[in-house]
C-alpha cells in the first residue's frame, strides 16, 4: 500500500484544492453520500458556483453550456445518476465538448441495497458505450492524482472522462 | 434479392395484432415518427390506455406499476430515448418486472443528423449492459413475429426485452417534406 | 387557469420579432423547430443550435449564463423539449441567474415525429410550472400585443424569466443551420472568447 496520509485526511481536500488549481468554476450535482465532503467544500467555496440539479442529465447539459461560455465545470454524481445521462452524453460526444465527471459507485462493493446493484454493474459499460473514458480508482490515496489526470485528458484533449470512485473507498451503502 | 417496398403501415398493423393477443393494456410512449401508426391505433383502441410521457424513463416506471396492478404494457420509443432509461431499468431488473420495449433505431442507416449517431451506435451496448435481452428486426416482414417472441419472453419468462426496429425499415427521413 | 384562447401567432414571425434587435444576446435553441426558426432569421456565431440532447436546452443555457454573467443568454425551445427537461426549471430557479431568459415556442405538438399532441395541448401550463418553480417573471403570450410586452422582459428584466408563446402548428419551410457540432462549438467560443 502507498503512503498513508494522516488519520484525518480525506481525498476531498486534495481534490477541492486541485479544482482551484485547475480553475474549475462550476460544479453540478445531485447530492450523494460518497461525494458529500467534496460537495460541501465546493458549496463553501465562493469561487465555485455549485448547482444542485433535479436530475443528472441536467448537469451534462450545464457542463456543455459552461464550456461554450469559457468555464470549466465538473459533474459529481452517484453511479445511479449515470443511467440518467446516457442520451445527453451524445451531445458531448458529437460536439467534442470536454466533460469531467466524478462518479461515486454503489452496487459494487459490499452493497446492502439490492436495488443499487443493477445500475452499479452497468455503470462502466454504459459510460464506455457513450464513449466516456473511464478511470476506475479503488484506493483513496490515488483519487487526487487520478482526478488530475482525468482533468488533463478532458480539458486539454477535449474528451469526456469519468473518474469512477469505488464503493470500497466511500463505504456508502455497505452499512446496515 | 427483390427490392422491398416500405411497408410501414402494414407492419404496424401486424404488430398491433400481436400486442392485442398478448393482452397489452397500456402503451407508453414519447412520440417517434416510426411509431406514428402504432400510437394512433393504441389511442383509438378503447381497451388500451395510451400514456404520453415527457421522458422515456417515466415509461419504465409506468409499466412496472401496470404490472403491479395486473396489466401488461409496452413502451414505444426512439433509440435516443434508450439513453434516458438506463437508471430506471435498474428497478425493472431488480424486481424482475416484465418489460417489453419497441425501439425505432436512428443513427445507423443513412442517418443525416450527426447528433443521432452516438446514441444510435450505443443503444445495443447500453441495453445489454443494463441486462435487457435484445432482438433486432431489420426486415418489415419479421417485425411482428419478433415482437410476438419478445412478448413471450417478457411476460411468460419475466424478463426485460427490447425489439430494435432497424432504421432500414422506417427509411430515411425526408427533409423536403 | 384561463380558459383556452385562440392560437394565431406564426412562429417564424414571432422569432423574427424576438431576434430583430438581438444585439449581443447569446442564443441556445432546442432541437427541432426552434432551431429551424432561428436559422430562418439567419445563422449567427452567437447561436448554439441543439440537434439532439432533448431536454438539455435550458440547462445548457444555465451553464452558459453562469459562465458569462455579464451577457444576456436566451434559450428558445419547444414545449416537448421543455417538458423532457422540466425539472430544469427548478434547477434554474434556485440558481437565480439574472441574465437568463427562457422562451418557449409552444405549438402544443411534437414537431419532428409526426405532430403528435404534447401535454400542453391537454392543459399543462408551462408558465405556471415556471412560477411554481420560483420564477418571478413568467407569462403566456397569445397575441402580438402580449408579445410586444414580453420581448423587453426577455432582453432586460432581471432573470430568470420565462415566456411561453403559443404558436400555430402551421407547416413552415425547412431552414437548416449548420449541424456540425464541433464547428458550432468552436465558432461560438471563438466569437465569444477569442479562442476555441
Amino acid at each position: 500500500m502507498g503512503n498513508k496520509k494522516s488519520k484525518n485526511w480525506h481525498w476531498s481536500q486534495d481534490v477541492h484544492a486541485l479544482f482551484k488549481k485547475l480553475g474549475i468554476e462550476q460544479v453540478a450535482y445531485v447530492p450523494d453520500g460518497g461525494l458529500a465532503k467534496l460537495i460541501n467544500r465546493c458549496q463553501a467555496d465562493a469561487s465555485i458556483r455549485s448547482v444542485v440539479l433535479t436530475t443528472e442529465e441536467e448537469g451534462v447539459a450545464q457542463m456543455a453550456g459552461a464550456w461554450l461560455g469559457g468555464q470549466k465545470g465538473v459533474l459529481l454524481t452517484q453511479s445511479g445518476g449515470v443511467g440518467n445521462c446516457i442520451n445527453m452524453l451524445s451531445m458531448m460526444q458529437e460536439c467534442r465538448i470536454p466533460l469531467l465527471a466524478l462518479v461515486s459507485m454503489r452496487g459494487e462493493w459490499g452493497e446492502c441495497f439490492p436495488w443499487q446493484v443493477p445500475m452499479g454493474q452497468s455503470t462502466i459499460p454504459a459510460l464506455e458505450a457513450a464513449k466516456v473514458i473511464v478511470h476506475h480508482v479503488d484506493q483513496a490515496e490515488k483519487v487526487p492524482e487520478t482526478v488530475h489526470a482525468a482533468a488533463r485528458l478532458a480539458f486539454d484533449s477535449y474528451r469526456a472522462v469519468a473518474v469512477v470512485i469505488s464503493q470500497r473507498i466511500s463505504g456508502s451503502g455497505s452499512r446496515g | 434479392m427483390a427490392t422491398k417496398k416500405k411497408k410501414k403501415t402494414d407492419w404496424s398493423k401486424e404488430v398491433f395484432k400481436v400486442l392485442k393477443k398478448a393482452d397489452i393494456r397500456q402503451i407508453a410512449y414519447v412520440p417517434d415518427a416510426g411509431h406514428t401508426s402504432l400510437i394512433k391505433m393504441a389511442v383509438a383502441d378503447n381497451a388500451i390506455k395510451p400514456v404520453s410521457l415527457t421522458s422515456e424513463q417515466e415509461g419504465i416506471a409506468v409499466l412496472s406499476g401496470a404490472w403491479l396492478g395486473g396489466e401488461a404494457g409496452a413502451l414505444l420509443m426512439q433509440s435516443s430515448g434508450v439513453g434516458n432509461v438506463i437508471n430506471m431499468l435498474g428497478m425493472a431488473n431488480e424486481c424482475r418486472f416484465p418489460l417489453l420495449m419497441l425501439v425505432t433505431m436512428r443513427g445507423e442507416w443513412g442517418e443525416f443528423n450527426p447528433w443521432q449517431v452516438p446514441m444510435g451506435q450505443a443503444t445495443e451496448t447500453v441495453l445489454d449492459a443494463a441486462g435487457v435481452i435484445i432482438h433486432r428486426a431489420d426486415d418489415p416482414a419479421e417485425i411482428a413475429e419478433t415482437v410476438e417472441a419478445a412478448a413471450k419472453i417478457a411476460f411468460d419468462s419475466g424478463r426485460m426485452v427490447a425489439v430494435l426496429i432497424g432504421q432500414r425499415v422506417v427509411g430515411f427521413k425526408d427533409w423536403t417534406k | 387557469m384561463a380558459s383556452r384562447r385562440k392560437i394565431t401567432l406564426d412562429r417564424r414571425k414571432v422569432v423574427e420579432k424576438i431576434l430583430k434587435d438581438r444585439g449581443d444576446i447569446l442564443l441556445v435553441t432546442g432541437l427541432g423547430a426552434p432551431t429551424w426558426d432561428a436559422a430562418a432569421v439567419g445563422d449567427h456565431p452567437n447561436n448554439f443550435y441543439l440537434w439532439g440532447g432533448m431536454g438539455g436546452a435550458v440547462l445548457t443555457g444555465l451553464g452558459l449564463a453562469l459562465a458569462q454573467p455579464k451577457r444576456r443568454v436566451l434559450v428558445i425551445t419547444g414545449d416537448g423539449e421543455m417538458l423532457m427537461g422540466v425539472g430544469g426549471l427548478a434547477t434554474v430557479a434556485v440558481q437565480k441567474p439574472s441574465n437568463l431568459a427562457i422562451c418557449i415556442m409552444d405549438n402544443q405538438r411534437y414537431g419532428e415525429t409526426g405532430m403528435q399532441e404534447t401535454h400542453t395541448e391537454h392543459g399543462v401550463d408551462l408558465a405556471a410550472m415556471a412560477a411554481g418553480a420560483g420564477f418571478q417573471k413568467y407569462s403566456t403570450v397569445y397575441n402580438n400585443r402580449e408579445l410586444a410586452e414580453a420581448i423587453p422582459v426577455l432582453y432586460s428584466e432581471q432573470g430568470p424569466v420565462f415566456v411561453d408563446v403559443k404558436v400555430t402548428d402551421a407547416p413552415q419551410p425547412m431552414t437548416l443551420p449548420p449541424r456540425d457540432g464541433p464547428m458550432l462549438k468552436h465558432r461560438f467560443r471563438e466569437n465569444l472568447l477569442g479562442h476555441v
